[in-house]
């Protein structure tokens, strides 16, 4: 395979996506035949525009609130103030990976009633997992000699955070949030069971009226905005490592 | 003065003061959709059986709150779950009005919370002990049998959840089985395609690159496209392939789902397999060959018991997924527990959706940590196995 074929590739899968969603009726012919009994093609209770940003803004949210938390109860639990909450912590990220998206969503629902809500929090809490661990395994493995040189060279707990582990964590902790982001653009589609206008809207509208095109073009439209992410998230990661001299991996 | 203070107690304390002096104990309603009335725990109970648990939870915050040895934690910790557990039954039939079948009675967030806390003081403890794997899976079936024995005694059954269950036992077992048997079944499928799959993908490495990314790009269809996009193959497939049809193969229902779950499974276990492989010393191959081993030889009594616990991992993260997403099958027909969640969502009844939602978890609980207690096992025999 040549260098730039995968590129092409990407920018193919970019083009057509724009294209579809902002030009949805171009695409009629190809999707006609996967409907029956004459019902429509192209989603037709909502822009598809419209859904695919709230369903980004969603994820959006959730990710970068997640981001925040996990990275700063990672940061608090390898402190030496924080280390009684160190073994605790690493298990109860075991325990909330068991939970299943559909149960926090639907369990979420009683909370904080129907619509965008009860989404935001699954995906805040799905989103938190990877990103912590991650960010934990990151801070608890750093080279134990750079620690040293910067500890010796009078770097106080702050310089040492901001300028030395967390640098160097970085590459670890974005790989972290590529994940919970990906899991995220999937898990936002479920919660249109529980009302939230996201892109499952559509597949689930296609379900319920057995119109095999609606949950395509729903379906394509989510996989290829995560295949995009997670492309686009795993080259700023690798810059991320090349830059801290880790070798581009 | 902080010295005296446990950190994580002074957490547990908080939500354990808020839960029991501030938050509802339980949860009134007329029928089991209107919205319910709070009730705290002194007013939730029989009068001399509320102070008791106040004193029992706060003696337990306490004990949480301070420097005390881990056994006392454990009991206190222990204790507070098994009161909690048995007089939320308590408050459910005292609530409860004489003879009426319709009014609901669900624990509310105080409860929650309470439970909540003390399984982490709970869980604290038990990462602290520094359990053996065998001993983590005794006191997960002995979490069950305490469950089981209550569930079983009755003393629950005026809960609106267990109200729930009694009007459909019988279609529960039924989505139970086919949870279980989705969530296995497809697991067993890809164990059975994705470790040669792995194994083949480890010798032949033009292959690698190529599997995995198709492999990755599955990934990332959500779960209810997938299920959906396989309904109109899977339905030609029924009408077209001649006996299909009869061994259960149709458009909609569980073929698609068992399909969909199969195909996400693949990832985890072939990653993980060509991981392991990978991982495998120099040293123990060159030392294979040097002994004559041939290449089957050396896959099957060298590398593949080496990577073993790796291998293993992947199959933990499978089965803990499948679990989890099996509940998405109920969308197209395929049973399970996400039947409950998703008419409880339909009709705004919580306690429908707990009662599919509360099982999936727990069965998902169970299987982590059942596997880690296994990988943990196998890890520690093939570190014996490297430094005999």
């Amino acid at each position: 395979m040549k260098a730039w074929l995968p590129a092409l590739l990407r920018l193919a899968v970019l083009v057509l996506l724009v294209g579809f969603i902002t030009n949805p009726s171009w695409f009629e012919p190809l999707l006609k035949p996967l409907t029956e009994n004459g019902a429509p093609a192209i989603y037709n209770q909502g822009s598809l525009l419209t859904l695919t940003l709230q369903h980004l803004w969603i994820v959006l949210v959730a990710t970068v609130a997640a981001t925040i938390v996990a990275v700063a109860l990672a940061i608090l639990v390898t402190r030496p103030a924080g280390t009684e909450f160190l073994p605790l912590s690493r298990s109860l990220v075991n325990i909330g990976q068991t939970f299943p998206p559909v149960a926090v969503l639907a369990l979420a629902v009683p909370a904080v009633g129907f619509g965008e809500k009860p989404t935001l929090i699954a995906l805040f809490l799905y989103g938190l997992l990877p990103i912590f661990e991650n960010a934990l395994t990151a801070l608890t493995t750093l080279p134990g000699n750079v620690m040293e040189a910067a500890r010796g060279a009078g770097m106080t707990g702050w310089q040492r955070l901001m300028k030395v582990e967390l640098p160097l964590s970085a590459p670890v902790i974005l790989g972290g949030i590529r994940l919970s982001v990906v899991i995220g653009l999937a898990t936002a589609t479920i919660g249109s069971t529980v009302a939230a206008k996201t892109l499952g809207e559509v597949i689930i509208a296609g379900l319920i009226s057995n119109n095999l095109a609606f949950v395509l073009q729903g379906g394509l439209i989510v996989a290829a905005l995560a295949v995009l992410i997670y492309d686009a998230l795993s080259a700023i990661e690798r810059y991320a490592a090349r830059r801290m001299g880790q070798g581009a991996e | 003065m902080t010295a005296r203070f446990d950190k994580l107690g002074v957490v547990i304390a908080a939500i354990v003061a808020y839960a029991a002096l501030l938050a509802p104990f339980a949860m009134f309603r007329a029928n089991r959709i209107v919205p319910g009335q709070a009730r705290s725990m002194i007013e939730a109970l029989p009068p001399a059986l509320g102070p008791l648990l106040l004193a029992i939870v706060i003696v337990g915050g306490i004990v949480a709150l301070l420097k005390t040895p881990l056994l006392v934690r454990l009991a206190a910790s222990i204790v507070a779950l098994v009161a909690l557990a048995i007089l939320i039954g308590t408050a459910g039939s005292f609530l409860t009005p004489a003879g009426n079948t319709f009014a609901r009675i669900a624990p509310a967030s105080g409860f929650w919370l309470l439970v909540f806390a003390f399984t982490l003081l709970l869980a604290d403890v038990l990462t602290r002990l520094n359990l053996s794997p065998w001993s983590r899976v005794g006191v997960l079936v002995l979490a069950a049998l305490a469950i089981a024995a209550l569930l079983v005694s009755g003393s629950w059954d005026s809960l609106s959840i267990l109200k729930e269950y009694a009007s459909r036992a019988d279609s529960f077992w039924a989505e139970a089985s086919k949870h279980v048997t989705l969530a296995l079944g497809s697991l067993a499928g890809a164990v059975i395609v994705g470790i040669p799959l792995g194994i083949l993908c480890h010798r032949v490495e033009r292959l690698r690159a190529g599997v995995l990314n198709v492999l990755n790009v599955i990934q990332t269809i959500p779960s209810i496209a997938l299920f959906g996009l396989l309904i109109a193959p899977l339905g030609w497939v029924a009408l077209h392939v001649p006996g299909a049809a009869a061994i259960g193969i149709r458009g909609i229902g569980t073929a698609p789902a068992f399909v969909a779950l199969f195909l996400y499974s693949l990832l985890p276990v072939v990653a993980n397999t060509v991981v392991g492989l990978a991982g495998v010393p120099r040293a123990a191959n060159d030392a294979a060959r040097g002994m004559g081993m041939t290449d089957r030889q050396r896959l099957f009594d060298v590398e593949f018991p080496l990577a073993f616990p790796v291998i293993l991992t992947g199959i933990r993260i499978v089965l803990v997924q499948n679990i989890g997403l099996a509940t998405i099958a109920a969308l197209i027909g395929g049973g399970g527990f996400g039947v409950f969640v998703f008419q409880g969502v339909g009709q705004t009844a919580m306690d429908l959706v707990l009662l599919g939602a509360l099982p999936t978890v727990a069965l998902a609980f169970a299987a982590a940590i059942i596997l880690d207690a296994i990988i943990e096992m196998t890890a520690t025999r093939r570190r014996v196995v490297e430094t005999a």
